[in-house]
């Protein structure tokens, strides 16, 4: 089908509700309620349809998964369409024998997020008392089925310096892969970003810290690292280009091209209940907006890292400059990155007594 | 004992769309070629690196010392990325 690639990756949000309330939350401000999420059997045949467009990895998300009394159901739909699945969950509302159901289904591996290395921080980063110590205890419950784990640890002002007790814990808890994702600043995110972003000074150790862990690692651990990309040079290959190798689907069934596309109002997101996810996929307008380089503007479009980074994120762009269409202000070569170098500065006076955290839809 | 096992959470999938094999595990999505699709195929839990790749070097008629560095280069290189243990 011309030289439109078919994706490889789909994030299904099966719903926004969440007993957490993180003030980094990827969930969009104005979230889904419960009672407009689609039902199992249109989550089986999205995720049919999805394996026959190509889609190899599914990842189940949130808001928590968990929350779906359904969730062992969609595990086993997924796998009998072929797909890989990931369940990225807080662990907030798994139990023993929720986790052997869900074996029993097929899921393939937990990507358990914590917020911080202590109950004292973890809880009060996700707004969940009590939180942490479940967390754990659930982490051994994984080690024990011999699930594959991966931590996925949130990092910012308030918890980064924890960074090399964090990737103990990982190794501690059995997990082959920790996935240290600095925040980035869209939606609750960009909200709070004052109260979230680390000082370069923090940045650069961070760096470092993974350097070093990597060193020592030797294939034990494998460690993914995203940087907060305000400190950056260059941005980041947002989604590996846009409608190229993933897509994401709401609780009601609007089809994103990425998680935070619905804060690009200017676009039409389709709804696979009425429309076959192939047509929104290759067809539909928002996936062909900002598909490939034609839509670029200078200097993007006569900039050899173009087929590095796509020209930054569309998100970004729209957030910090007011145009959806602009080079991200993150990069140097962005007429834009005075914007991107102010907030920094203003960001030095954040605190996490700002925080607004997020609340959870009915 | 250098035997390679495929660890949980990782595993080979036919792609029907792409025409291939896949190695899919956490986050990552290898589009295999004919001969990692022929060393993965070998790896069974029970036998070596060394007699997999004598195996493939009879199989496919090919010198056992260049077959042997292939087999050895590829599956070392996953388990660094902890796609394969090698026990
Ligand atoms: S509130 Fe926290 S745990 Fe819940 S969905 Fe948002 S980030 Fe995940
Ligand atoms: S000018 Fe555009 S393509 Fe070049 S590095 Fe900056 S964002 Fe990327």
């Amino acid at each position: 089908m011309s030289d439109i690639p078919a994706p490889i990756a789909m994030l299904a949000e099966l719903t926004h509700r969440c007993p957490l309330s993180c003030p980094y939350c990827s969930n969009p401000l104005e979230m889904v309620r419960g009672a407009q999420e689609m039902p199992t059997e249109i989550w089986a045949d999205v995720f049919a349809q999805a394996a026959r467009l190509g889609v190899l990895q599914l990842h189940l998300s949130g808001g928590e998964p968990a929350a779906r009394r359904d969730l062992p159901e969609l595990v086993a739909d997924a796998r009998a369409a072929g797909l890989y699945v990931n369940l990225i969950t807080s662990g907030i509302g798994l139990t023993a024998a929720r986790l052997d159901a869900l074996e029993a289904a097929g899921l393939d591996h937990v990507q358990l997020s914590l917020q911080g290395v202590r109950a004292s921080t973890a809880d009060r980063i996700g707004g969940y008392k009590g939180g942490f110590d479940r967390k754990m205890d659930l982490a051994r419950l994984i080690a024990d089925r011999g699930l594959a784990l991966t931590i996925n640890a949130v990092m910012h002002r308030t918890n980064l310096d924890d960074l090399p007790r964090m990737i103990e814990m990982a190794r501690d808890l059995g997990a082959r892969r920790i996935e240290i994702a600095c925040v980035q600043f869209y939606g609750w995110a960009l909200k709070n970003r004052a109260g979230l972003q680390p000082s370069r000074a923090q940045v650069d150790q961070a760096k470092a810290i993974v350097a070093a862990a990597r060193a020592d690692s030797n294939g034990r651990l494998v460690i993914d690292f995203v940087p907060p990309d305000y400190y950056a040079d260059y941005p980041k290959s947002c989604m590996g280009g846009w409608g190229s190798t993933g897509l994401n689907i709401a609780p009601d069934g609007t089809v994103l091209p990425c998680h935070a596309a619905q804060t690009l109002e200017h676009l039409e997101f389709q709804n696979v209940q009425q429309t076959a996810l192939a047509d929104i996929w290759y067809r539909g307008a928002a996936f062909n907006a900002y598909r490939g380089n034609a839509w670029m503007p200078e200097p993007c479009q006569s900039c050899p890292r173009k087929a590095l980074d796509h020209g930054g994120c569309r998100c970004q762009a729209l957030a910090l400059t007011g145009d959806a269409a602009a080079t991200d202000p993150v990069c140097r070569k962005s007429p834009d990155r005075a914007k991107v170098d102010a907030l920094l500065a203003e960001g030095e006076t954040g605190t996490d007594a700002d925080w607004v955290y997020r609340m959870s839809p009915v | 004992m250098n035997v390679p096992v495929l660890p949980s959470g990782v595993r080979l999938h036919e792609d029907r769309v792409r025409n291939c094999i896949v190695l899919l595990g956490p986050e990552r999505a290898l589009l295999l070629d004919a001969s990692g699709t022929a060393i993965l195929n070998a790896v069974d839990g029970v036998r070596s690196m060394a007699e997999i790749a004598q195996e493939l070097a009879q199989r496919f008629g090919a010198p056992l010392d260049a077959v042997r560095t292939d087999v050895e280069g590829f599956l070392k290189d996953l388990a660094a990325r902890r796609l394969v243990d090698i026990v």
